[in-house]
């Protein structure tokens, strides 16, 4: 009768002996935290860059909205520098939030949230590898809008630009933190795509307004207001890494 | 207790409103400097009291929710939660109100105005996941009114820091308050103890009806895990 | 390494939906339990739970080994292998790809090896290795998928309809590798509608009706398709 025979336990020799190896043989090794935050990030972006498709919206959203805020400021067919501050952050946050939305949609979308959550990597790690992508995703972002936006406002800042370069990492490293908790938080709620900005942006406040007088001081060339602004952002981007890391575990541990 | 509570602190509440009307109207002396626009600080003021501490009621029963896993914090923090909400939407009215008729602006970039509203938007937030989220939210709710506390700092420095144009604050509501005439001082903290009162009547009742919900539905959820109750 | 795994009185309620009502169920090491029932029945609610990524509304589930009961935490995690609906692979990266991440994150060792080794197991073409999964058929996609469930080398081995998309040939192959992991001593649970294909390994029958376990076997001797088709047909109509 097909299917009745109960298949015996291959002879060693026909079947290669990883393949035969006994279950409770464990070849598993503790994995670093580091080295799996490092592959979870390394992952996000090895499938980001296949398809490049969030990194496009994110850029071209980006540089959208600085064309045409900008031309809103224009008087004498020149933009006025006093709002490249405002223009600029605008751009990185919105483009930011959608990037956001839709790196957790993708890990819906393939169920690989399932997998990932399934395995034995500790969830911190996971949500810190994807916080290190987002992160990185964002700078890309800001590399476009930076250039567009000293581009349209003819702005020459010098060495200067290092400083801002500063400020705009920095700020990205504040909207990653931040941005992935909540996202991760609203995983398994309905209605997550209009509440993540709904619960994201107030919390944000103290980054875009630091940022954005940090940029308004590196324009005009205040050296003092500048590294206080810059400071004030790393000390957004501490604070909000230490609650992260402490509500994180008391949310996950359900 | 709660029987007794209630309509007892009702009893205050109207008490105390009526009271203060009589006495910001008939009694209290003109401030000096505003006149009669002055006279709606007496309601404005307590609401941000209460904004304030039902924020970080909410804030602490979040994290007590967080450590503690009992939905009994969390009732807390939801009834704490649109109550900041509420009280902040009626400073934000009055102020502006008083603004407009003491500045002739309906809203200046001023920094406890500025903190406020970023606080107030928080909540609003907050209320707003509360409502939609649907079940199962409770931690996430938990989390946003940490982050949230933990921002209030954050923004009220970052505003008062960006301010240093110094330019005299127009709100001269601290000065006001310990420089206040004997009848006015005596007003004011009536009228704080009223919108208390408010507050904490409002804070019992809803949190008597959001705890029935929870124990509702908690009944009705081990009828139907036991097999007892069909769908 | 599991010895048992007991389900104790479990319920999973969503919303007002009962998926579960008060389930309970042994599983030994050795054995292949298929899990069958009516659509809607709960089956994949119950792999959920013993997967550990779904919680129970009421009772529990005991990871025994031994006598000792384990705790529910990531090293746990590292003995079970799930083969779902979805692949829960990443359709940009390519079945190498794929499978050396995870086996990162599950602490295998060597993850490349093994990762090709697992390959020539399943029977997934030399060529299709390195293109990217979204380009798979959904046959390609099931035997990566199995790779990808057995890659730690799992003591409970979770499948959702496994032998779905497969054809006579990779059916007969997977019966086969199931029959091996139990003889290598794991627990293998096996959700299908396919019992011509599971009949042959299975030891243990178990089927879900509207929630409730309406039938709970053990043959050591084994069930052939006639039988589990009557034992289905007798409880699940």
């Amino acid at each position: 009768m097909p299917g009745r025979a109960l298949p015996t336990a291959p002879a060693a020799d026909a079947v290669p002996a990883s393949c035969s190896a006994a279950v409770g043989r464990r070849t598993t090794a503790p994995v670093g935290t580091l080295r799996l935050v490092a592959a979870v990030a390394g992952k996000d972006l090895k499938v980001e860059l296949r398809s490049r498709e969030i990194l496009y919206t994110m850029a071209l959203f980006a540089a959208v909205i600085v064309v045409v805020f900008s031309f809103s400021f224009v008087k004498d067919q020149k933009a006025l520098v006093a709002a490249v501050p405002g223009v600029a952050w605008a751009a990185v946050v919105f483009a930011g939030t959608i990037g956001l939305g839709r790196a957790f949609e993708r890990e819906r979308e393939g169920d690989t949230m399932r997998a990932l959550l399934l395995s034995p990597a500790p969830r911190l790690a996971i949500f810190a590898g994807k916080t290190v992508a987002i992160a990185l995703l964002v700078v890309a972002v800001e590399a476009v809008v930076l250039p567009l936006c000293l581009l349209f406002f003819n702005v020459d800042l010098g060495a200067a630009v290092l400083d801002l370069v500063l400020v705009l990492v920095l700020g990205a490293i504040g909207f990653a933190i931040v941005g992935t908790v909540f996202a991760a938080m609203l995983l398994r709620i309905q209605s997550r795509d209009v509440l993540l900005p709904v619960v994201l942006y107030p919390i944000l406040v103290p980054m875009i307004m630091s940022g954005t007088k940090a940029t308004a001081a590196i324009l005009a060339a205040n050296d003092a207001d500048a590294w206080f602004w810059i400071k004030f952002l790393a000390a957004y981007d501490c604070v909000f890494t230490i609650v992260a890391l402490w509500t994180f575990e008391a949310l996950v541990i359900e | 207790m709660r029987r007794i509570l209630i309509p007892l602190l009702a009893a205050c509440a109207a008490a105390g409103l009526a009271g203060t009307l009589y006495l910001v109207f008939y009694v209290t002396k003109l401030e000096q400097n505003l006149f009669f626009n002055q006279k709606i600080f007496y309601w404005h003021v307590p609401n941000w009291f209460m904004l304030f501490s039902m924020v970080f009621l909410c804030g602490g029963a979040s994290i007590g929710y967080l450590v503690k896993r009992d939905p009994k914090w969390d009732d807390v923090a939801h009834a704490a939660g649109e109550l900041a909400v509420l009280f902040g939407a009626i400073g934000l009215v009055t102020g502006s109100i008083w603004g407009k008729a003491a500045w002739g602006h309906w809203w200046i970039w001023e920094l406890r105005l500025t903190t406020s509203l970023i606080l107030w938007l928080t909540m609003l937030g907050y209320a707003l996941v509360r409502r939609f989220a649907g079940p199962g939210s409770e931690p996430l709710c938990a989390g946003l009114a940490i982050f949230g506390m933990v921002n209030v700092p954050l923004v009220y420095f970052a505003v008062k820091l960006a301010d240093k144009l110094g330019q005299a604050s127009a709100h001269p509501k601290a000065k006001v308050v310990a420089q206040l005439d004997a009848s006015m001082k005596g007003t004011f903290w009536l009228s704080v103890l009223t919108f208390a009162a408010v507050c904490a009547l409002l804070f019992l009742v809803r949190i008597d009806a959001i705890r029935d919900a929870r124990r509702l539905r908690a009944v009705r959820e081990r009828g139907l895990d036991a097999g007892i109750l069909e769908p | 390494m599991l010895s048992s795994i007991v389900v104790e009185k479990v319920s999973k309620r969503y919303g007002d939906h009962r998926a579960l009502a008060a389930v309970e169920l042994t599983l030994t090491a050795g054995s292949v339990c298929a899990l069958l029932g009516p659509n809607g029945a709960g089956k994949s609610t119950l792999l959920g739970i013993l997967s550990t990524l779904v919680r129970a509304t009421a009772g529990t589930v005991g990871y025994l080994e031994g006598d000792r009961r384990r705790k529910l935490d990531d090293r746990l995690r590292a003995d079970i292998g799930l083969l779902a609906h979805s692949s829960l692979c990443y359709g940009e990266l390519t079945a190498v790809e794929n499978l050396e991440f995870f086996a990162t994150l599950y602490g295998v060792a060597d993850g490349a090896a093994r990762a090709r080794t697992l390959l020539d197991e399943v029977g997934l073409d030399g060529r299709a290795r390195d293109r990217a999964v979204r380009t798979y058929s959904r046959g390609m996609v099931q035997r990566l998928a199995l790779a990808r469930a057995l890659l730690a080398r799992p003591s409970l081995l979770l499948l959702d309809e496994p032998f779905t998309g497969l054809d006579r040939g990779g059916a007969l192959a997977l019966g086969a590798r199931l029959g091996q992991a139990k003889a290598d001593g794991a627990i293998v649970v096996c959700v299908t509608h396919d019992l011509e294909a599971i009949a042959g390994v299975t030891d243990h029958v178990a089927i879900l009706v509207g929630g409730k376990l309406a039938c709970d076997e053990r043959d050591p001797a084994g069930y052939s398709y006639a039988a589990l088709r009557e034992r289905y047909h007798t409880h699940a109509g």
